[in-house]
């Protein structure tokens, strides 16, 4: 590869992604960095459409290139801006669906190009190896992003069977052997096998993720992630294009990385999130000591308590996400303040849908970021919490996950907020939260609920506040 | 290349190994706009299809289209995100 001015965009394009994801992973910095990463990606891509020649020969085909940039960049755009706050989780996934479409794609338009160049039996094996590689992982991805999006949006529900994981394996081995036998022996009817492989990719990603609970879609995205990223670094093999391989194995090795993190935090393997179908029809008889009585407080009974307590504490959950209801959650706070009452939130790493789903969401609504604490810390100040406020967290509170060795999230490290003297919990009904599973911290005799959707049970709870 | 590949395969991992659990998801999100990178690739096989190959210009045009979308919505998503942990600064 000789040194020319293409080379040179590369290379920055490879180097800010580098700085570009340095900086993501720094709170002070991260905008900056989205924005470095953003100018290289840009950089590289103009690049590519007016330096980029083989064999002498420019590329073609500027209006459709266009066409498809210009398109692509409004669509993307109005999406991006578009979606609600709540939704970003499946926002990344679709986004990264379409990457590994893409991805897929470039295998199927090389694999065709290869095919008609030549007979199937002088085909040359590398490259057919590279694109088989790039269109399973693609397709994987691809297929397991929309599961997952519309796991997410909740159009799609869970499903699970018995004998799932041997389906699972055996439509993998059957995937790469076909894979393998395409490569190795370059069969007459190639082309046949060839979309036989896409075809099982297909289903493979969709029973891949589809077995999977909802709460630990996060992970699942970062891993499909990873996979694009792979996928994309198998097209810089193809095309022995260095921006595609560093960024694409830079992605696969920081998305592989960050899955395991993400596992750490919910303390978890990763083998146990792919395997354990969390919710699933295996774990449902583990839920054995259920039921018992619960109580409700009335609204006014809770606005006292909370008034002429000393502590509050706020545990936010997917419940707050979907009724929107940060602001008015800061406005009680104020309002609490108000009245002398020290306020702090207590964010579970996991709670929402995403790491992170509650500390963006909170910070949306003007929350100082010194009152979010974390787990640990959180911890540690419930024994002298007054009252613990849940608004729509279920599983990062149930005490099961200490208790009971049975339960399907047993070991994960959650808030405990039994240990303060008064629990309010508002949820919109008695239904399990998305494990699947009952909680006892329901049925104890220092909890109360307060039914009801949260920015309503807020705003109607922050009038009592008010009024006292 | 396996040199590149190994390179960057740590590079990936040190430069996030100590990330607050709370940027995780911005993270995520902005490795997943990086990861668009794979448009490239589409824009080559793209400007290289011949006229007459209908087929390879739809589903090139396709690529090009869905990596668009991968990357300009991945960073817009991503700067949302990071948009709100910044006010508060």
């Amino acid at each position: 590869m000789e040194l020319n001015l293409l080379v040179l965009c590369y290379l920055i394009g490879s180097i800010t992604f580098i700085v570009g994801l340095k900086m993501l992973s720094n709170p002070a910095s991260a905008r900056n960095g989205n924005m470095v990463a953003a100018v290289g990606m840009l950089i590289a891509i103009l690049g590519t459409i007016f330096l980029y020649e083989e064999n002498g020969q420019k590329l073609g085909n500027y209006a459709w290139i266009f066409a498809a940039l210009i398109i692509g960049s409004i669509a993307g755009t109005l999406m991006a801006k578009r979606v609600q706050m709540t939704a970003m989780p499946e926002m990344v996934s679709l986004f990264n669906g379409m990457g590994g479409a893409c991805a897929a794609l470039i295998s199927v338009i090389e694999f065709r190009h290869l095919v008609h160049a030549s007979d199937a039996a002088s085909i040359d094996q590398t490259s057919l190896l590279i694109i088989m590689l790039g269109l399973i992982i693609g397709t994987v991805s691809f297929a397991g992003s929309m599961i997952a999006w519309g796991k997410l949006n909740g159009s799609i529900k869970d499903f699970a069977f018995k004998g799932q994981h041997i389906i699972n394996i055996v439509l993998l081995l059957m995937t790469l052997l076909l894979a393998g036998h395409i490569i190795i022996n370059r069969p007459e009817q190639i082309e046949l096998f060839f979309y036989a492989v896409v075809a099982l990719a297909l289903v493979y990603g969709i029973f891949f993720v589809l077995p999977i609970g909802g709460a630990d879609m996060p992970v699942v995205i970062s891993l499909l992630n990873s996979f694009t990223g792979v996928a994309a670094a198998c097209g810089g093999f193809l095309y022995d294009n260095k921006v595609m391989l560093t960024g694409g194995i830079l992605v696969g090795a920081a998305g592989t990385l960050l899955t395991i993190l993400m596992c750490k935090a919910m303390n978890r393997s990763l083998q146990n999130v792919l395997i354990g179908s969390f919710g699933g029809g295996t774990t449902a008889g583990s839920s054995s000591p259920t039921g018992g009585t619960y109580k409700e407080v009335t609204l006014s009974d809770a606005a006292v308590v909370m008034s002429y307590a000393n502590k509050v504490m706020i545990v936010p959950g997917y419940g707050l996400a979907v009724a929107q209801a940060q602001h008015v959650c800061h406005e009680l706070e104020k309002a609490l303040e108000a009245k002398g009452v020290e306020v702090k939130y207590a964010i579970h790493p996991v709670a929402g849908r995403m790491p992170g789903h509650m500390n963006v969401l909170l910070a949306e609504a003007d929350v100082s970021y010194e009152k979010l604490l974390e787990m640990e810390q959180a911890n540690e100040e419930f024994k002298n919490t007054d009252v613990v406020l849940i608004l729509g967290a279920n599983d990062v509170v149930n005490p099961a996950a200490k208790s009971d060795p049975s339960s399907p999230i047993y070991g994960m490290p959650i808030l405990e907020v039994e240990e303060a003297k008064h629990v309010i919990v508002n949820k919109r009904s008695m239904k399990p939260g998305y494990a699947g599973i009952e909680n006892q911290l329901f049925f104890q005799p220092k909890t109360s609920m307060l039914f009801g959707d949260a920015k309503k049970a807020l705003q109607d709870l922050l009038a009592e506040v008010r009024n006292l | 290349m396996i040199y590149v590949v190994a390179l960057m395969i740590f590079v990936g991992i040190e430069v996030i190994g100590r990330v607050p659990s709370v940027l995780h998801t911005p993270l995520m999100s902005g490795a997943n706009a990086i990861h668009g990178v794979v448009i490239i690739g589409a824009i080559i096989v793209m400007g290289k299809a011949e006229e007459g190959n209908v087929l390879a210009l739809v589903l090139g045009f396709l690529a090009v289209l869905l990596g668009t979308l991968n990357v300009v919505g991945g960073f817009v998503v991503t700067d949302r995100m990071l948009e709100m942990f910044k006010k508060k600064k």
